[in-house]
């Protein structure tokens, strides 16, 4: 009977915890949500139309962590503050979470937002929902990334990047002037559309056919640089003579110079990249990457959050592709070829 | 709501006045915390308690959802399963690919094989070589996502087959119209209550992970329950991967990366525990909500996504928290 008894009381001991655990546990949800609500004026719910209730925008990157999306949001909020809207910036898990993004979709129409703005991590994955969300009348335009089909959304606005990989090629096939290019390619992920862009971009930039011998290697890195690093590595030892190489971005081509260093090849190696990040634009002026081809994520994220504004005040939306540009970086101009300095480059650079 | 009381709740009824009771019951944390984040997002959107808003969480809760029942049965043995969200993933890509050759039926059945085999293969080593879970999920885990990145050619597949995207329709009860997946994740739960409070099996899975010494010596066999709780959670990624062809009709073998821990951060918050033979899926469901929820409604009251993550940390470090002094009180 004793223990029966003991067992009893503990039991209710355990069980007054958890009524109090039940307490911490709820105020800490309201404790968030209140915090949270707090800044952003709860309640404003009305978006229909009043012409007081703010615009609101709703972004959704591939991640909250590259600093390239992180630009690309910071620049979206500058832009949204100055016009008087409300961005909620939301993101995928990881790179490449479409699940999370068709969320992150159905949150923002079910919040009443008049636009989203998008870089999708499945071009063909998150078709649906966009499309659901323009059924219900909000303007969608993709940012950076295009979607496949391009017209499953209102607009685009992003780097052309097949053209900044023909500017990294011809700056590479200008050094390397009469040599023959012995070709290494860095590239990012397999059936990404940028990556095919930038590279069948890069090929056309050097003249050379996809397959042709001067191709003497490639490897995916997704744009990682400790994978890029391993790749090149692995690369040099079965091209010892390699003369090119081919970056899909900045932090691939920062891995591959580690890897050209330690091999003692850099006299012997010209290396390019895309990207214009503040790392990448100091790799170049140090020397370690011959010249970047710059992308304008602010500009991307300014044109987008003026579209939606600008279809919220008279129901203007935008349509096609709208180019944010992209500028050659290099400290060594081949003649011909419209390029700006590293000191340029450092003003304008992002990240 | 039922109350699945799998603490060893005493018999006789409490005496007057002796609140307590109410607090007995595991659930009682969790359901106040989704409670609480129903009545504080109702109040911040007028939106959020709309049929069409409620029906979006539960579309969004229903392949972590289900996968969470598996890893609910097996953190009951006192296991952790690492590698459910990439066995539902490889689900996903061999029914897209075979059901051209084998038609839906045929995709179906074949995902259902490759699904236990990787989910027997967990449990083998687990019980039959007393393998940490833990390890032997984390190696499962790795060489699956692999074997479905090479096996998809790291390219996605879109899904038009009406039986594989079958829960993806519409159906409607009275006014409120929710897709058959929400339903599915229903019925899932329900069947997995029944089993795991009603049936002989279900209290094996609950004595292994609570006690496996006094188990042994009522004769459960341990090894046996182990390898069924892992086949099992096979069938139920399965499952979660043919619902998940529902929600998105794209296989894709980048999806789901974080599918396992979302699975252990509702099956926490939902109160089970992770030492075994404490909690329940009711719990696991609210658990599932409450992160649905959050997620939500923080969007619709206009919160950016890193503090929505913040939020669920928070909540998930809490959870344990109680559960470990709830421990050191009862020891």
């Amino acid at each position: 009977m004793t223990n029966i008894s003991s067992f009893r009381k503990i039991t209710h001991r355990s069980g007054i915890h958890r009524s109090l655990s039940a307490l911490v546990l709820a105020g800490a949800i309201a404790m968030t949500a209140s915090a949270c609500g707090g800044s952003s004026t709860p309640g404003t719910t009305s978006s229909g139309g009043g012409a007081s209730a703010n615009v609101k925008v709703g972004l959704i990157t591939k991640t909250d962590t590259n600093p390239y999306f992180v630009k690309l949001r910071e620049a979206a909020k500058a832009e949204a503050a100055k016009q008087g809207a409300d961005l909620i910036a939301l993101a995928g898990k990881f790179d490449g979470d479409n699940e999370g993004q068709v969320t992150a979709i159905e949150n923002l129409v079910s919040q009443g937002v008049k636009g989203i703005l998008i870089t999708p991590n499945s071009s063909t994955g998150i078709l649906a929902a966009i499309k659901s969300a323009r059924d219900a009348g909000v303007v969608v335009i993709a940012l950076d990334t295009a979607t496949d089909p391009a017209n499953a959304v209102d607009a685009t606005f992003a780097t052309d990047n097949k053209q900044a990989g023909v500017f990294e090629g011809k700056w590479v096939k200008g050094t390397l002037g009469a040599k023959t290019p012995k070709l290494l390619m860095l590239d990012g992920t397999p059936g990404g559309t940028v990556d095919d862009f930038r590279h069948n971009g890069f090929l056309e930039g050097m003249g050379i056919a996809a397959g042709s011998p001067e191709i003497a290697g490639m490897e995916n890195t997704n744009g990682d640089q400790t994978k890029a690093q391993t790749a090149m590595e692995n690369l040099l030892q079965r091209v010892p003579d390699a003369n090119a190489v081919y970056t899909i971005n900045e932090p691939a081509a920062a891995g591959g110079y580690q890897a050209i260093s330690a091999a003692g090849k850099t006299a012997q190696i010209t290396m390019a990249s895309i990207d214009g990040s503040c790392t990448g634009v100091a790799n170049v002026k140090a020397g370690k990457i011959g010249a970047t081809v710059m992308q304008f994520p602010a500009k991307m994220a300014q044109k987008g959050v003026d579209a939606v504004v600008t279809f919220a005040k008279d129901g203007t939306k935008p349509s096609g592709f709208i180019d944010t540009g992209a500028q050659l970086i290099t400290d060594h101009p081949v003649t011909g070829l419209d390029s700006k300095d590293t000191a340029w480059g450092l003003q304008n650079c992002w990240g | 709501m039922t109350t699945s009381s799998n603490t060893i709740s005493p018999a006789p009824p409490p005496p007057r006045r002796d609140w307590t009771w109410v607090a007995r019951q595991p659930l009682v944390g969790p359901l106040a915390a989704l409670i609480l984040a129903v009545v504080v997002f109702s109040i911040g959107s007028p939106r959020f308690l709309s049929p069409y808003n409620l029906s979006l969480i539960g579309q969004q809760s229903i392949v972590i959802g289900i996968l969470a029942v598996a890893q609910t049965i097996v953190i009951l043995t006192a296991g952790i399963d690492l590698s459910i969200g990439a066995i539902a993933v490889l689900g996903t890509i061999v029914m897209a690919k075979t059901v051209q050759s084998a038609g839906g039926v045929g995709a179906l059945l074949i995902a259902l094989v490759v699904c236990v085999a990787v989910g027997a293969i967990n449990g083998s080593l687990a019980s039959f070589l007393r393998l940490p879970p833990f390890i032997v999920t984390l190696g499962t885990f790795t060489a699956v996502a692999a074997a479905s990145q090479l096996y998809a050619g790291s390219a996605t597949y879109p899904v038009t087959d009406p039986l594989l995207t079958f829960f993806g329709q519409d159906f409607g009860i009275g006014a409120w119209r929710t897709t058959l997946g929400v339903g599915l994740l229903v019925v899932v739960y329900a069947v997995t209550f029944y089993v795991l409070n009603q049936t002989a099996g279900g209290k094996h899975v609950y004595a292994v992970g609570g006690n496996p010494t006094a188990a042994r010596f009522t004769g459960i066999k341990i090894n046996r329950t182990l390898l069924m709780v892992y086949i099992m959670t096979g069938v139920i990624a399965m499952i979660a991967a043919w619902a998940a062809l529902g929600r998105i009709p794209n296989a894709d073998p980048n999806a789901y990366q974080t599918a396992n821990l979302d699975t252990i951060t509702a099956v926490v918050i939902g109160g089970t525990s992770l030492f075994g033979g404490r909690g329940s899926v009711v719990g696991t469901l609210i658990g599932t909500l409450i992160v649905g929820v959050l997620r939500n409604g923080l969007t619709l009251i206009g919160v950016d996504n890193l503090y929505q993550n913040i939020a669920t940390g928070v909540l998930v470090i809490l959870a344990v928290a109680f559960d470990q002094i709830a421990r050191r009180r009862t020891q």
